[in-house]
Formats: C-alpha cells, sequence, structure tokens
C-alpha cells in the first residue's frame, strides 16, 4: 500500500471560477457542443491524458478545478485546424474535475467538465 | 538552453489533398513547475515550455498556451488540413528563451 | 496425507470429475489466476465478499450457505469444500489437497481427448506467486505451461517482472500474448509486443480470442517497473475490436479477461458482440456461467484450484448453446500427467532444501481471503509489529496465497505462496492519523465504490495495532470511523505521527527487508503460532 507522493503543487492561488470569470467576462455559458474526455481513474496523477473537442471553437481552455492553480493550457485553432479537437496530458494534485470551455467563433461559450480520480493506489489483488 | 531537450513528431508521409490528418507531438522537458520545494526546502525556479505552435506552409493550425500543470514532456495530438504539399513546422518556446523546432515534409498522394 | 486420499477417492473418481458430454462444435478450457502454484495446495474461499451498488446479494458476492443454496450445493459435499469456506479444516482432511498443475495437465488431456482442438486460455497471474518463480523471474512457470500448450493468454501480475523481463519472456512464447488495452505510454497507441486479438479456426468455426489486460495495473502495482505501458479498460476500444473480428468474419468472439468480475459484468452491457468473457482476477469460482444480455462470463477460481470447460454451439455466425462445467482440480483423485510431474520437479529441484525447509507449525487454519481480513494476514500484522518495532502495520490486500491446515507445518515455500513478490520490502516509516485515514478512505473507494469501473478487484488493506468501523455504504471520505490503537484503545489523532511498517509499496526506492524474511524470523521464535481470526474491523453498511 502506501502512498505514491501527490504531484507538489503551490498553495491556494485561485478559484476555477474567478479564472472562468476573468476568461469569458460577462458572456454567457451553454452546456453541450463540447466534449471532454479523461479516464474515470488517473493511471499516474503527473500524466493525465485530456481530449477536447468543439466544433466551431476558436479556442479551447482547459483548467484542472482541484489543483492550486487551475489554468492548464488554451488550444487556439488556426485556419488550418479542421476539427477544433485536441490531446494532451495534464498533472492532477488530487481527484478532481477537469473543465473545458470553449470559445465559440460567434462569441458565446461553452462549457463541459469530468472527474478524474487519483489515487493513492497500490495493494492491488 | 535546458539540457536533453527533444521535439518528436509524428506525421505521415502522405495524404490526399484537403484531408485532415492527426499529428502527434512529444518534446521531452522537465518541465518544472516553479512549485516544488528542492531538497534545501527552497522553491525550484520555474523552467517550463509555455507555448507550442504548429504551421503548415506558413498557415497556422494551432498554437497553444502551457501552464505548469501540463506534463513532463508535453504532448499533444491534434488534426491538421492539408490542402497541398509542403511543410509542417512545429515550435515550443521554452521560459529560458530557447526556441526548439521540428520540421516535417508532406506529399500529395 | 494417506488416509485423505483414501477418504476422497470413496467419494469422488476421476471419471466423475471429468465427465463431460461433449456439445457444440468448439471447446474451450479455462484457466486462470494461477499464482504460480504448480503444486497442490489448500485453498479456503472467502466468507466475506460484499457486493455494491447493484451488485450487491449477486454472485460472486455469495458466499457459505448463501452460495450452496443458491447452487444447490450439499452440505458437507466435496462441492461445500471446493467453492466455500464453511468447515473447511475437516473437509479438507476429508478431501486433501487441491491443484496442481500435473493434474491440471491430466484434465486437459482428459478434454483434448474429447475434442482435440480444444482452445486453452491461460487468464493471467501466472508467472507470479512462488519461491521459484521468484528466483527464476517466472522461467519455471513458462517452462511448465508451455508443456501444457495454451493457445492465448493475458497478463496482471507478469508485469511485477519489469517490462525488460515481461518483454523478453513475451518475445519468447508458443503462443499469442493479449490485451486489447495494453498500450504504449508515450505515443498511447496499441503496444506492438501485445495483439488485440488472435483467429483460431475450431471445429470449422471461426473463432476470434480478444485480450484484456488488468486494467489498473499501474495504479495496483508499481508503474515504475512498467513505465512504458498505459492500460485502462477501454471499452470504446474493445468495441472497435469486437466490430472489427465480427467484420473479418469471426462467428465467435471470445474474451480472455483479467478485468474482475463485476467489472466483466459491466463491460458485458456496455460493448456488444461478445459470445463469451472468460473472466479472471478477482479469484471467483463459479459453477455457472452468469448471463449480462448476450454475453456468458465464466469464473475459473485461483492458484490451479479449478478448471473451466466450455463447450460451444456455433451455427451461421451465432452461439446456439453453451455447456459448461467448473472441474475442481482434487489432487487425490486426478492422477497426474507423469510428463508434468517430472517438469513440475525439474523446475523444483535446485530449490529443494530451500522450499522444504520447516520454519515453524501452526495451531490455526491460516488463510488469506476475504474482504477485510484473513488470519496470513493477521500474522503477517503481528510479525511487522514485532519485528519492525512499530505502533501500526499494513498488509496488501491481495487475493492470491493458498491456505495452512491447523497443525499444519510452515514451510518457506509456504511463506513464499503468501508473500512473494518482486517489491516484498518491508518498509517502517512515521505516518500521520489523517495520512493512515486518507489511506483507508482511498483502498475502500477502490473496492466498495458502487461503480465497478473504479474498482480494482482487490481486498480492503489489512491492518494491525489499528482498529476502525468501515461503513461500505458511504462515499469516499466517509467510510472510515473510530480509528483506534488495538493495544490501548486509545483514539487516532489527526496530527500525531504513528511507526507505521508494511510491505508491497508501489513507490519506487521504498528500503527496508524481504517480508518473506521479516515473517520467517516471527516463526523461527514463536515456534508455532496460533491467530485467533478475530478482526480488528467493525463491518457497517452492509
Ligand atoms: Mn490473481
Ligand atoms: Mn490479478
Amino acid at each position: 500500500v502506501v502512498a505514491a507522493s501527490m504531484v507538489s503543487l503551490p498553495a491556494f492561488a485561485s478559484t476555477v471560477e474567478e479564472d472562468i470569470k476573468t476568461l469569458i467576462g460577462g458572456a454567457e455559458v451553454k452546456e453541450g457542443g463540447i466534449d471532454l474526455s479523461a479516464p474515470e481513474i488517473a493511471e499516474n496523477g503527473n500524466t493525465v491524458p485530456v481530449e477536447v473537442d468543439a466544433e466551431g471553437a476558436e479556442s479551447i481552455t482547459l483548467f484542472a478545478a482541484g489543483n492550486p492553480t487551475p489554468a492548464v493550457a488554451t488550444f487556439k485553432f488556426g485556419p488550418l485546424s479542421p476539427s477544433q479537437s485536441a490531446s494532451t496530458r495534464i498533472r492532477l494534485a488530487k481527484t478532481q474535475d477537469v473543465v473545458a470551455i470553449a470559445k465559440m467563433k460567434d462569441g458565446s461559450f461553452r462549457r463541459a467538465s469530468t472527474t478524474v480520480k487519483v489515487t493513492i493506489g497500490g495493494c492491488g489483488g | 538552453m535546458a539540457k536533453g531537450v527533444k521535439p518528436r513528431v509524428k506525421v505521415p508521409k502522405k495524404a490526399e489533398a484537403g484531408e485532415s490528418i492527426t499529428i502527434k507531438s512529444l518534446i521531452s522537458h522537465k518541465m518544472e513547475s516553479g512549485q516544488r520545494k528542492g531538497k534545501d526546502g527552497k522553491l525550484i525556479p520555474r523552467s517550463i515550455i509555455n507555448r507550442f505552435t504548429c504551421d503548415f506552409n506558413g498557415q497556422n493550425v494551432i498554437d497553444v498556451t502551457i501552464e505548469p500543470a501540463v506534463s513532463t514532456n508535453p504532448y499533444f495530438q491534434f488534426e491538421a488540413k492539408v490542402p497541398e504539399a509542403g511543410e509542417f513546422h512545429f515550435t515550443w518556446y521554452d521560459d529560458d528563451g530557447s526556441v526548439y523546432e521540428a520540421k516535417k515534409k508532406i506529399k500529395i498522394a | 496425507g494417506a488416509w485423505a486420499k483414501v477418504a476422497a477417492q470413496q467419494a469422488l473418481t476421476q471419471d466423475q470429475l471429468l465427465e463431460f458430454d461433449t456439445f457444440g462444435n468448439v471447446s474451450i478450457i479455462h484457466v486462470t489466476d494461477i499464482h504460480a502454484q504448480m503444486m497442490p495446495i489448500y485453498f479456503r474461499e472467502p466468507e466475506i465478499n460484499i457486493g455494491v451498488g447493484s451488485n450487491k446479494g449477486h454472485v460472486p458476492h455469495l458466499t457459505g450457505a448463501d452460495f450452496r443454496k443458491a447452487y444447490g450445493v450439499g452440505e458437507g459435499t466435496p462441492a461445500q469444500y471446493a467453492l466455500t469456506y464453511e468447515d473447511f479444516s475437516s473437509l479438507a482432511k476429508s478431501y486433501g489437497k487441491v491443484g496442481g498443475l500435473d493434474r491440471v495437465s491430466t484434465i486437459i488431456n482428459s478434454i483434448r481427448a474429447d475434442r482435440p482442438d480444444a482452445l486453452l486460455l491461460d487468464g493471467g497471474d501466472t508467472w507470479h506467486g512462488s519461491l521459484t518463480c521468484y528466483k527464476t523471474e517466472g522461467q519455471d512457470m513458462v517452462n511448465v505451461m508451455n508443456a501444457l500448450k495454451p493457445d492465448a493468454m493475458t497478463f496482471h501480475w507478469e508485469f511485477t517482472l519489469g517490462s525488460e523481463r515481461v518483454n523478453e519472456i513475451v518475445e519468447g512464447l508458443p503462443f499469442a500474448a493479449l490485451g486489447q488495452n495494453i498500450f504504449d505510454a508515450e505515443w498511447d497507441e496499441p503496444a506492438e509486443l501485445f495483439k488485440p486479438y488472435k483467429f483460431f479456426e475450431r471445429g470449422g468455426v471461426k473463432v476470434a480470442v480478444i485480450g484484456q489486460a488488468f486494467p489498473y495495473m499501474p495504479i495496483a502495482n508499481p508503474r515504475w517497473m512498467f513505465p512504458e505501458y498505459s492500460f485502462g479498460i477501454r471499452d470504446e476500444n474493445m468495441q472497435e475490436m469486437v466490430d472489427e473480428v465480427r467484420a473479418a468474419g469471426a462467428e465467435c468472439v471470445v474474451c480472455l479477461s483479467h478485468n474482475g468480475f463485476d467489472v466483466d459484468k459491466k463491460m458485458a452491457s456496455r460493448v456488444k458482440g461478445i459470445d463469451v468473457i472468460l473472466s479472471g482476477h478477482t479469484h471467483d469460482a463459479l459453477p455457472e456461467p452468469v448471463l449480462i444480455e448476450k454475453t456468458y462470463i465464466v469464473a475459473s477460481g485461483s492458484n490451479g484450484k479449478f478448471v473451466s470447460r466450455i463447450d460451444l454451439d456455433i451455427r451461421n455466425g451465432k452461439m446456439m448453446g453453451i455447456k459448461h462445467k467448473l472441474i475442481p482440480v482434487f489432487s487425490d483423485v486426478i492422477a497426474p500427467d507423469p510428463v508434468i510431474t517430472k517438469l513440475i520437479d525439474e523446475q523444483r529441484a535446485p530449490y529443494k532444501k530451500e522450499l522444504e525447509e520447516v520454519i515453524g507449525k501452526s495451531d490455526s487454519l491460516l488463510y488469506r481471503r476475504g474482504n477485510f481480513s484473513g488470519t496470513w494476514d493477521d500474522l503477517i500484522c503481528e510479525a511487522l509489529i514485532e519485528e519492525r518495532e512499530a505502533d501500526i502495520s499494513m498488509s496488501p490486500g491481495v487475493r492470491w496465497g493458498p491456505s495452512i491446515l491447523p497443525g499444519q507445518d510452515i514451510t518457506r515455500e509456504d511463506l513464499f505462496n503468501v508473500t512473494s513478490m518482486s517489491y516484498g520490502e518491508a518498509y517502517r516509516t512515521k505516518m500521520t492519523g489523517e495520512f493512515i485515514h486518507v489511506i483507508l478512505e482511498d483502498v475502500a473507494d477502490n473496492i466498495f465504490n458502487p461503480d465497478p469501473y473504479y474498482q480494482q478487484g482487490g481486498d480492503m488493506v489489512r491492518t494491525g495495532g489499528l482498529n476502525f468501523t468501515c461503513d461500505i455504504s458511504k462515499p469516499q471520505g466517509k467510510r472510515i470511523s473510530d480509528l483506534t490503537l488495538t493495544k490501548t484503545g486509545e483514539k487516532i489523532e489527526a496530527s500525531k505521527e504513528y511507526w507505521v511498517a508494511g510491505w508491497a509499496s508501489v513507490n519506487e526506492g521504498t528500503e527496508g527487508p524481504q517480508i518473506w524474511d521479516v515473517v520467517e524470523s516471527f516463526i523461527r521464535k514463536k515456534g508455532t503460532v496460533s491467530v485467533s481470526g478475530e478482526s480488528n474491523v467493525k463491518v457497517v453498511g452492509v
């Protein structure tokens, strides 16, 4: 049993909702039109695969809601991006929600989130 | 310049004109978050890849802003439209001012 | 002993055990979770195996009399001895040991005599779990299993040999190494060495066998030992593979799985087109397949104790019928195959003295299985506290490891059978009360989360020196309460530090003596050990 050390990140810095507010200003956020996928359980909290997809997005920003600093990455899609989708691997300090906010070409925003469990592990059968 | 930084990309050798292809990129980099303490108890200074871009024949495919929460050896997978034969140009920007590049040619099948 | 043999033979014959009216056109033989047990052993099934969520009250979460009632098993019968914990010590005297790969070979040979092209499929957890397997890095088991001529295999504990060794063995395997969910971690692409599936032409039927390795390998076991690989359930990819083999003409799709039973049930409800899932990892032995929508799930036990025979009637790409028998390997009844006996002896010869050395004796029945405790682990936890001078000890909730009857000698082989692993270092470290609580909550959620996809298929971490209450009906973070030190009854304080001894840490660089040496030293001092079997866990919310 015992304790894979969790990712060490700093003390409380900001909340994901504050960050999202800064990102969207006063605009309305709609659910749907954006897919976010991540494993139910992280094999390794230091490298969790995350995939986002929002057709018609100008950019998509990823947040790790439970990290002390929630911002993760922003994908800006250029003229040669056919699908507005991308995957990366991220650090999650503990079990938490990963949130994706897509800025659509019409100026609206879309939101999706999914929970990833980060476990100490060990003790397997 | 950080040591041992090695970019790698996977791009198909050819595509049909106008086809969408999948690209994968990896760069070996420790992505020091600036939030870890060293053995002496002091914070280890932040040193990460903070931006990654992919362009094709001068037109942008994707431009990624990266925070310390992206894992060691940053990995990106995305799609690109290939309107004609040409060259993909990948660029990684390091906190320390270093710029790492990779190029891949693609033919039209 | 000799009189056990007589008693068993009076009640049972090899012909009875192997009796089977050959059916349909395809036969499958399933063995799984052998954990390197080449020799006959005793193996007591669990008394406590709690199902949660929709699995509450369903097999494999029925034990003892409830299990017997579900399958019509009479009291005192050989089937009770094989399938339940009840009256174990006395039935063991009547019916003797179980397992032994030379007996398994006899069963396989007899099935192949009926149906020469029967498929033999190994569900994994094969190259792990004994002294000889540890010392030869799995070679003893590879040599013996190869002689049984399997057609395919999938994996779990094998990876704790380290990826370099696994790769070396797999490259030389004379059969298929399967796992649709074994991926290259760097590029997130299917690992080249492990194929997702293989086609077999059997009885004029095109059969596809798809492999499913243990999904939580890097979580349950030390990921630093196989960093190149990534796993996961990947049921979308499983569906793609099923569709792919069906499109390529598969008339019968078999999934050789190491998911664990409840995960297999959920996967069967989500992935369409699998005819049979051969389930492994959770070590359940079920006398009948469980049907989930159109998929039959077969569970074949562990430690070489059972062999499943499954005959299928496949016509025009459809499964028209299934016939199944879970064959208990009563080792005093089934004649050993001398070819395999000789091969096993050869593997053991270099280590014979070491294996047979008597360390001490047990007054009590020593067993492993149970959601919260087993007497083997009670003994290990006590040894850790005494030998490592700790307040609290922890032992992983693994499900492998044979039993020892009251009055039986404990040999070094017996010790390795319940402790052998490539990361057996017994650590000693300070932990806060809060961290101990976090560990217990974390492990409890990996067992009692109502969603099977969050269950990793082990049992609860065993603790020594520590009492607690576990409410399995609560969510994570709320299940564990009333932590106290066993000795003094003192409450565990969140901020206070305690000395904790344990073993099988998944962390790289863990230091300490090997757990089998710790336990050996403890037993030698005691001479004869006795374990009360009283649990230090109060379980509520069942
Ligand atoms: Mn097993
Ligand atoms: Mn297993």
